[in-house]
């Protein structure tokens, strides 16, 4: 460490060259984080989705209501622990553009079963599910349209309609949030009874449901008790399709397709060139020197010493440019959220992605300043001072 | 000053072969950055394409109001015969209006790309409706007969999922289809559909005899009003009507937004970051010729032309970097086909990647403006660099 002012003066000997350096590989990184939080963003939350939680839905289409009899079948399987059911509303606020993903739900076994992705505090349950025509709202949602709890808000439906044609009244008994990072906080669920009412008996659709949800003791059971439960239903004129909430959640990002793997490309690809051209500019500052080691060889220095000098130079360039463009692209990501309001709303910077990222920069401190300096290592010393 | 500018250029760009190292260095940071401006951006504007291609403006749809897609519209049989005698839509020899009552829904079927169950769209339309969508046409197969549980798929389906093939038998719940026919509709987002008998439909998805919307073809531009007043204004109705170009610009919204605005973030942070590698490796190209240049200024050559000569450099080096990555995005993405979900109704919708000219003279600018910025400093630093100095410099 007695050299590090040397190491120093190395840096600060040409200040526009390293001042570059350090801007290409902080915006590299930056990059990073994007690619990272689309990465995320587009597996629709996948990760965050329940292995021990099995969906069921109509085997033709979602959009075909399963029965409300299904729901005491299944009770009986033994290995099932809970149960609930959704169906989606498709509603709006005000303007058919202010659209959220709105559930008509069974109030508690819904927050039972989503007690960690709809945390919300016990007087406001507990108000929740003794109002019928109550509401409870992510924080996401609630913050874009200033909604506070116990405001009355009128939503309008896109799929159900009201005899009257008006929008339906909720009142916010509750504000959900979770700990989960990436947790769509954007969602708005009411009481099923209340949407059901609206519903003529004539129409076929009432006490049907777009899916069901439950919960097994056991998660190496699901593909059993999945196989199970569709066998109960066959042959009949809702034949069912049963798997963990996981793979419904990978089918469904894997229907937004390749979008987001190529931009994931794109991406990655624009980093690299940019990290190529840094690291060649990094190794180009120690070549230049070559020279400059071959004196600090004949003055007994030893190689190892010469190889860590240099690695230090890298690695500070590398580290400050990298790990400022790392933080500062988790900040931003983590206080911003996502950038589309709604439409993603699980692009967050996962923290497993952050040690990746400090690992390539390490990578590139140490391939860029390890190549020029092992190169010169191998130089004898009188023909590297003749060199130039 | 002139015949200085042209000598010392010419000398720059002679030399650049001997540093061939660092030139191709800032060709492959211009051509990434390129290529990656002119992918993302093709994928937008191919879904445009995909839209405008759709957007017949004289046909109107006509949709229960409050309802922003097809697939949560719901119109009674009784309604849709109302719609259909409305005033200003086009008639046939006979009289009869050109209108399609349809139905639309979707069913789960395996995509080709990943094999996992993905919303294919299935439209039950009548006989009339061929006559509205005029520009369909098949070009497998035959077109379905009416009253059968027959299927007729859009290309772009039948490339993106499996089975989509003439004579295979569809099951999907209780129904059994065969699938008689591919059809072709411009490019439009109807060719990421099926198409079969409303009527047959209609049972299968216990609907009735509902609809979800009514196409009308107009009987001239002009009527689209007429139309929507007579619509709007009649009680025993509750719809809104839109010309096709509006609704299926609204369709993909979400989608072009999405695309928009991660493709804003990714281009800014690029340009800023290529911004940055053009100057450094501008600047190790100029630092490698300090002594170089010091020589010629001590030759009397002026600090202007100079800094000319490397920013002539930095911009060739740049449209190179451009032309390539340009090339290399027309090639690879052009023309790409895959199909997305359709936020709006849930759907797949199938589109091309269009590497467009408008979009790669876009690019190649881009490339020039970095290329000039990411020389400029360096340019100046070399003028300035007092001779005696830069001559000592190794």
């Amino acid at each position: 460490m007695r050299f590090l002012p040397i190491v120093w003066r190395n840096l600060l000997r040409r200040k526009f060259r390293t001042f570059f350096t350090i801007g290409a590989i902080f915006f590299a990184f930056m990059l990073y984080g994007v690619l990272m939080a689309i990465r995320s963003a587009f597996a629709m939350g996948v990760d965050m989705a329940g292995q021990s939680r099995l969906m069921m839905i109509d085997k033709v289409s979602i959009i075909n209501p399963l029965p409300a009899s299904y729901e005491a079948q299944i009770r009986l399987v033994p290995g099932v622990t809970d149960t609930t059911h959704a169906n989606w509303f498709g509603g709006y606020y005000q303007d058919v553009r202010n659209q959220f993903p709105t559930f008509a739900v069974e109030p508690e076994s819904w927050l039972r079963i989503y007690s960690k992705e709809f945390e919300v505090p016990e007087d406001q349950k507990k108000a929740f599910f003794a109002d019928r025509t109550g509401a409870v709202v992510g924080v996401d949602t609630a913050k874009k349209y200033g909604w506070k709890i116990g405001q009355k808000v009128p939503i309008q439906g896109t799929i159900y309609r009201r005899p009257d044609g008006g929008p339906w009244e909720f009142t916010i008994d509750g504000i959900y949030d979770s700990k989960i990072k990436g947790a769509d906080r954007t969602n708005f669920i009411f009481n099923y009874l209340y949407l059901r009412e609206t519903i003529p008996e004539r129409s076929g659709f009432r006490d049907r449901f777009n899916w069901y949800v439950f919960t097994i003791s056991d998660p190496d059971r699901a593909t059993e008790i999945a196989a199970k439960i569709d066998g109960m239903f066959a042959n009949s004129p809702n034949e069912t399709k049963t798997n963990t909430e996981k793979a419904f959640v990978a089918d469904w990002a894997k229907q937004v397709g390749d979008i987001g793997k190529i931009m994931m490309w794109i991406v990655a690809m624009a980093m690299f060139t940019i990290l190529l051209v840094s690291g060649n500019t990094m190794a180009q500052a120690i070549r230049e020197r070559t020279n400059e080691l071959a004196v600090l060889k004949t003055l007994g220095f030893g190689e190892g010493r010469i190889l860590s000098m240099v690695l230090v130079e890298s690695a500070i360039i590398a580290f400050v440019g990298g790990g400022l463009g790392l933080a500062l692209s988790y900040v931003l990501i983590t206080a911003g959220g996502d950038p589309t309001h709604g439409l993603l709303p699980a692009f967050y910077f996962p923290t497993s992605a952050v040690l990746t990222g400090v690992v390539l920069v390490a990578a590139l401190g140490l391939a860029s300043g390890f190549l020029p300096a092992w190169q010169a290592s191998r130089l004898r010393i009188v023909d590297a001072l003749r060199r130039n | 000053m002139l015949s200085q500018t042209i000598a010392v250029t010419a000398v720059n760009l002679r030399s650049i072969r001997a540093r061939m190292g660092s030139s191709s260095v800032a060709v492959i940071g211009i051509a990434g950055v390129v290529l990656v401006f002119v992918a993302v951006l093709s994928i937008a504007e191919g879904v445009n394409a995909t839209m405008k291609a759709s957007g017949d403006p004289s046909v109107v749809l006509v949709l229960r109001a409050g309802s922003d897609t097809e697939m949560t519209s719901g119109l009674g049989g009784d309604q849709a015969r109302i719609i259909q005698d409305a005033p200003g839509i086009a008639r046939d020899s006979s009289g009869a209006p050109l209108t399609s009552p349809e139905l639309f829904v979707v069913v789960d079927h395996p995509l080709k790309r990943s094999g996992s169950p993905a919303n294919v769209p299935l439209r039950g339309v009548t006989p009339e409706a061929f006559k509205v969508h005029s520009h369909m046409k098949i070009v497998e197969g035959r077109n379905l007969e009416f009253g059968k549980n027959e299927i007729i798929a859009g290309r772009a389906a039948a490339r993106q999922f499996v089975d989509l093939s003439v004579g295979r038998v569809l099951k999907w719940g209780e129904s059994t289809w065969t699938l008689v026919g591919i059809f072709d509709d411009g490019g439009s987002v109807a060719e990421s559909e099926l198409w079969c008998d409303v009527k047959v439909l209609q049972p299968a998805y216990r609907r009735g005899n509902s609809y979800q919307s009514v196409y009308a073809r107009l009987a001239d531009s002009s009527s689209f009003q007429q139309l929507k007043d007579a619509l709007t204004s009649n009680p025993q109705l509750t719809v809104t009507a839109m010309r096709a170009p509006d609704y299926y610009g609204s369709q993909t919204e979400t989608l072009q937004n999405i695309i928009r605005t991660i493709g804003g973030i990714i281009a800014i942070l690029m340009g800023v970051g290529a911004v940055f590698g053009a100057v450094i490796t501008m600047y190790t190209a100029v630092a490698s010729r300090t002594r170089e240049i010091a020589t010629l200024r001590a030759l009397g050559f002026g600090s202007i032309p100079v800094v000319i000569s490397v920013l002539v450099e930095a911009s060739l080096l740049a449209i190179v970097g451009g032309l390539v990555g340009g090339a290399i995005a027309w090639l690879a993405f052009n023309g790409y086909e895959t199909a997305t979900m359709n936020f709006q109704s849930f759907s797949q919708i199938a589109f091309k990647f269009a590497v467009t000219a408008k979009l790669l003279l876009t690019a190649l600018f881009y490339a020039l403006v970095m290329g000039i910025l990411g020389g400029m400093l360096p340019a100046i630093r070399a003028a300035r660099l007092p001779v005696v100095t830069a001559l000592r410099e190794l």
